[in-house]
């Protein structure tokens, strides 16, 4: 390797670290520096933004859907149908096909990352709601419960390990895929991945390392956030 | 239930949305290869050396379809001239295709001229050769401190040019870049992610025209027009090889790039002193004799073939080989 390249030809570790903390030179910015952590804090914000409006959005269409259906035991058909046609949309695709619709930007992101949310959502609620054991249920109706208290006082809280493992899916898909939004209007950390001219191999590298570490908190947050609404009960017998 | 059904209606919806465009694209490669306006006194026909028959050669190039094109000619071409030759026609970025090239996995691709300065060897934007032979000399010298090489230039040249619909150039009357000084601040600027920070995009628009936009938007390349159409963009970034260009003249228009920010681009092959000597002589010849009939007129029509028509690239460089008389 001679000397003329500015950019190492291979990334290092030790590279794409000092590329998140301290701003680089790039070749083809003219003497501008590029990334750096206040540039990456400003893009991570971005893809938690993104990534919070998007399971919002999925869960306002998954969550009462899947609940309902789960509760009356109906409609398995339509719950997998839905997930599996939702799955076996490409989301480059998708996001494409919504720019011509309604162009590029938030709202686009949004819709289609939230295609990508509905589908394990969905799944799992209807399934975690569907499986709770019906001797249990009954035994509340025998209680006196209506349909209402026996979902919110008996099947969700049952439900909560399943339903969760159907959020998590949902934010670790979207988190994921907003690393290409950068394509479509919104600066996510994608754009260190997407733009190798601009942030060479470490920028790359450091990217990906920081939307990994990214999944990784969101992960941790909502398995912090399933412990909290798991009831005292449960927790005890699984712990 | 209601939300149920409708929810999966628009997903088959997508989906149709999704197999009709395929069904085009495959249906738009089937059309008649005749119409290609290349020079048909570009050397004459490519002859097969059967001494080349022990050589094989893989030809790279990056992941938009120019690129793919001239891949697709340098490839055929070379194979009509006895090579054994594959293609390795996405890859990416210019870095990776350099690095790919350095490491001998291609024998090499096509670059311009100014890219390879600006992005590989950090020459600024306006120290970059406005002709073709300086500019193709200096890159050379360049790729030589690197241990490769590169043949001579393409007659067309590429160039970013900020683009926008004619109605607006009109209304706020736009004919040079320039003259976008004190209206910017009310522009949004739609470009790929990258030209955000290319000092031979919005950076050097910031930096030489001093210009400040409302919002820069970055966007897929492949929608560059889109938000034009769309409303959303003010301005675009476009390139200047574009076939809209030429096909809607009365609907798009590039503003002149009056204090040079963009360089133009002839095309290059880049390649390896190493493969050069494998090759023998007929590698250099071949590549230099077929870009010959490439004027800018003949590459926005091959882009317009595989970009508006949506034909494969191999179909649209087998058609210019074959009308400009290069293979028979």
């Amino acid at each position: 390797m001679t000397g003329a390249l500015a950019h190492p030809v291979q990334a290092s570790i030790e590279g794409a670290f000092e590329f998140i903390f301290t701003p680089q030179t790039s070749n083809v910015t003219g003497g501008k520096t590029v990334g750096g952590i206040n540039q990456v804090i400003e893009l991570a914000a971005n893809q938690i933004e993104l990534t919070i409006l998007a399971l919002a959005l999925s869960l306002l269409v998954a969550l009462p859907l899947g609940l309902y259906l789960g509760h009356r035991g109906t409609g398995e058909l339509v719950a997998t149908a839905v997930g599996n046609v939702g799955r076996a949309i490409p989301e480059l695709a998708l996001i494409a096909f919504m720019a011509a619709l309604i162009g590029v930007g938030v709202l686009n992101l949004t819709i289609a990352l939230a295609v990508l949310g509905i589908p394990p959502i969905l799944a799992n609620t209807f399934v975690g709601i569907h499986q709770v054991d019906r001797g249990t249920v009954d035994a509340a109706r025998g209680m006196g419960m209506t349909g209402f208290e026996v979902l919110r006082k008996v099947e969700i809280p049952l439900a909560i390990p399943t339903l969760f493992a159907g959020i998590r899916g949902a934010a670790i898909a979207i988190v994921a895929t907003a690393t290409i939004a950068p394509i479509a209007g919104v600066l996510t950390l994608g754009d260190f991945i997407i733009n190798r001219n601009v942030y060479g191999d470490d920028g790359v590298l450091a990217g990906a390392i920081l939307v990994a570490l990214l999944a990784l908190v969101l992960e941790f947050s909502l398995a912090g956030l399933q412990r909290l609404l798991t009831a005292r009960g449960l927790k005890l017998s699984t712990a | 239930m209601r939300t149920t059904t409708r929810g999966t209606r628009a997903a088959i919806a997508v989906l149709l949305a999704l197999f009709l465009s395929l069904g085009v694209a495959a249906c738009g490669s089937d059309d008649d290869d005749g119409t290609t306006s290349g020079n048909g006194d570009g050397g004459g026909a490519i002859v097969s050396n059967p001494d080349n028959g022990k050589v094989s050669l893989t030809i790279g190039s990056k992941n938009f379809p120019e690129q793919e094109i001239l891949g697709e000619i340098y490839a055929q071409a070379l194979e009509a001239a006895g090579y054994k030759v594959k293609t390795d026609l996405n890859l990416g970025s210019e870095t990776v295709a350099l690095q790919t090239l350095k490491a001998g996995q291609i024998s090499g691709y096509p670059e311009y001229a100014s890219t390879a300065l600006t992005s590989f060897f950090g020459v600024e934007p306006e120290e970059v050769p406005a002709g073709a032979q300086p500019a193709y000399e200096k890159a050379k010298a360049e790729f030589e401190k690197e241990e490769l090489t590169a043949f001579p230039p393409t007659p067309f040249a590429s160039a970013n040019a900020v683009g926008t619909l004619k109605k607006t150039a009109d209304e706020l009357g736009l004919k040079t870049i320039s003259d976008l000084e004190g209206q910017s601040e009310d522009l949004t600027l739609y470009g790929s992610p990258e030209c955000r920070q290319r000092i031979d995009c919005l950076a050097g628009l910031e930096k030489y025209y001093g210009l400040k936009f409302k919002s820069f938007n970055p966007v897929d390349i492949g929608l560059r027009y889109t938000v034009l159409e769309k409303g959303q963009a003010d301005l675009s970034i476009l390139f200047t090889t574009d076939p809209q260009l030429a096909a809607e003249k009365d609907k798009f228009v590039i503003l002149e790039d009056d204090k040079e920010v963009f360089p133009a681009g002839n095309v290059i092959f880049v390649t390896s002193p190493e493969v050069v000597k494998k090759a023998g002589p007929d590698y250099e010849k071949t590549i230099v004799e077929v870009q010959e009939g490439l004027t800018l007129e003949v590459m926005q029509e091959l882009d317009a073939r595989v970009e508006l028509e949506k034909q494969t690239p191999k179909v649209a460089a087998a058609a210019y080989l074959k009308s400009a008389g290069y293979v028979k």
